[in-house]
């Protein structure tokens, strides 16, 4: 016998907006003018990830700011789905810069939710014991002599480490939980 | 005239697995007359970890814009991701004092302090701004008469607009008046402008993969025998990852992908071995035989 669920249709409850959220964006470097978004969709409409994902849609996380849907924003894997072209911020015709409210969030989620996915955690990993994100083999190193390059210069691995203390990024990194993939469908 | 002179700035992704750009970018440049000092002690540009925190990218492009300055040269990078978080660093510390202190904060605790002194430039900004197009052309000895490209910019060397400030990102042509100094036709095609996708790859392959296939059709429909870049990010997308894109769509692009000074040394006249050709994943056996036969 199968159990019938109850419908739960998809509103927002009152109780899951945040007022001030969207001041506190607006506070944050990148984000500043969050406020100012009027719905055009324009950023949408030019997203080269929105034509392949059927939910990443800039416009709806601007608006989620603006009602301080906090909690939804930062749990929702849609988020780490933006490239970072900036098509957005150089087509918003009110200077809203979206990649970089995006940005803001994500901090965020690493921050208030412990969140990150995995590949940032490995190359973060790989920083913070080499000076580059990605752990370069020693039969590269030879290569690149056996190919007349210059050797490698070696990062100062003391400055690197402290840059990483003094930011709280080593603390934030510890505690993270990774996240393996995100759907985009 | 004195010798354009910069330090140069490899990455990490150029010296992990494509020392074909660095080869080739050395040997042209060298060519041209610009002088490049190894930069000491750098390290990651800080690009990946702004997704972690945006203080920390900040203060590792800082501490490397730190040593610029101390060397007292500007910074030439060869891939768009070292470009964007380095010259937006640049041009945000020199600008906001309220982020410039709060970095300078950080900095202090290793011994550096940004003071703002020094200069952020990509390989293709070298070549149009400071070395110029008319000494380009002069040491075109092989011009590539026979051949039909296109050219993939990627998005950080055009974007955001009020960092870059330089090519008009919606009708970019910094790249494509550098390809026709070797001779071969530029030809346009679709959504040129368009991403290539790899910034996410590690989250979800899915996007990136069509929107990679979609740009290797638009390049393909109007005929290229080669794609161009200028990002190592981007080459490994539409290069490295070529088969793997033909195996999802059941689609066969064999469409050999170029690092920009690649196609110029070809010019020059350098040797396909002197410019690691042998290095791409799709081999441009027809394309060499192409230009062969224009000599």
């Amino acid at each position: 016998m199968t159990e019938e669920k109850e419908y739960v249709p998809p509103v927002i409850k009152a109780e899951e907006l945040d007022p001030k959220f969207k001041y506190k964006m607006s506070k944050e470097h990148g984000a500043e003018k969050v406020m100012v978004c009027f719905q055009c969709g324009t950023c949408t409409a030019d997203c080269p990830i929105a034509r392949f994902s059927e939910f990443y849609r800039p416009r709806r996380i601007a608006r989620m700011v603006q009602l301080g849907l906090k909690d939804r924003l930062l749990l929702d894997g849609a988020l780490w789905l933006c490239s970072s072209c900036f098509t957005c911020v150089d087509h918003c015709p009110q200077g809203v810069e979206i990649a970089g409210i995006v940005r803001v969030l994500r901090n965020m989620t690493v921050e208030d939710k412990n969140l990150l996915p995995l590949v940032y955690k490995e190359l973060a990993t790989n920083l913070m014991k080499t000076g580059f994100v990605y752990e370069i083999p020693d039969s590269r190193l030879q290569k690149r002599v056996e190919q007349g390059l210059p050797p490698l210069p070696k990062p100062n691995m003391k400055d690197v480490l402290k840059i990483f203390e003094v930011t709280g990024s080593a603390r934030l990194l510890e505690k993270v939980q990774t996240i393996a993939k995100v759907e985009s469908k | 005239m004195t010798k354009p002179k910069y330090l140069l700035f490899t990455g990490c992704v150029i010296p992990y697995r494509l020392s074909s750009y660095e080869i080739s970018a050395r040997k042209v440049l060298a060519k041209l007359d610009v002088e490049l000092v190894e930069m000491p002690e750098y390290n990651c540009c800080g690009y990946p970890m702004d997704v972690v925190n945006h203080d920390l990218m900040l203060t590792l492009a800082a501490r490397n814009l730190c040593v610029a300055e101390k060397m007292g040269l500007p910074i030439l990078t060869l891939c768009n991701g070292c470009f964007c978080s380095l010259n937006e660093t640049n041009k945000i510390l020199k600008e906001d004092k309220k982020q410039r202190e709060k970095i300078n904060g950080y900095l202090k605790e290793v011994d550096m302090e940004f003071k703002g002194t020094t200069e952020v430039k990509h390989l293709i900004y070298v070549l149009s701004e400071d070395v110029g197009f008319e000494k380009i052309k002069n040491t075109v000895t092989k011009p590539l008469s026979n051949i039909r490209v296109a050219q993939h910019s990627g998005c950080h060397v055009l974007r955001p607009k009020k960092y870059v400030a330089r090519d008009d990102p919606e009708n970019p042509t910094t790249l494509k008046n550098l390809i026709k100094l070797t001779g071969a036709e530029c030809l346009d095609y679709m959504d040129e402008t368009e991403c290539c996708g790899n910034p996410i790859i590690g989250v979800n392959e899915d996007v990136p993969f069509n929107m990679a296939k979609e740009k290797l059709e638009h390049v393909r429909a109007v005929g290229a025998q080669a794609l161009i870049t200028v990002c190592p990010f981007c080459h490994i997308m539409f290069d490295l990852n070529q088969p793997r894109i033909e195996r999802a769509f059941n689609e066969k692009f064999n469409l050999p992908v170029l690092h920009y000074p690649q196609l110029l040394g070809l010019a020059m006249g350098f040797t396909p071995e002197e410019l690691a050709l042998n290095e791409l994943r799709v081999k441009p056996t027809e394309l060499l035989n192409l230009m062969k036969r224009g000599e």
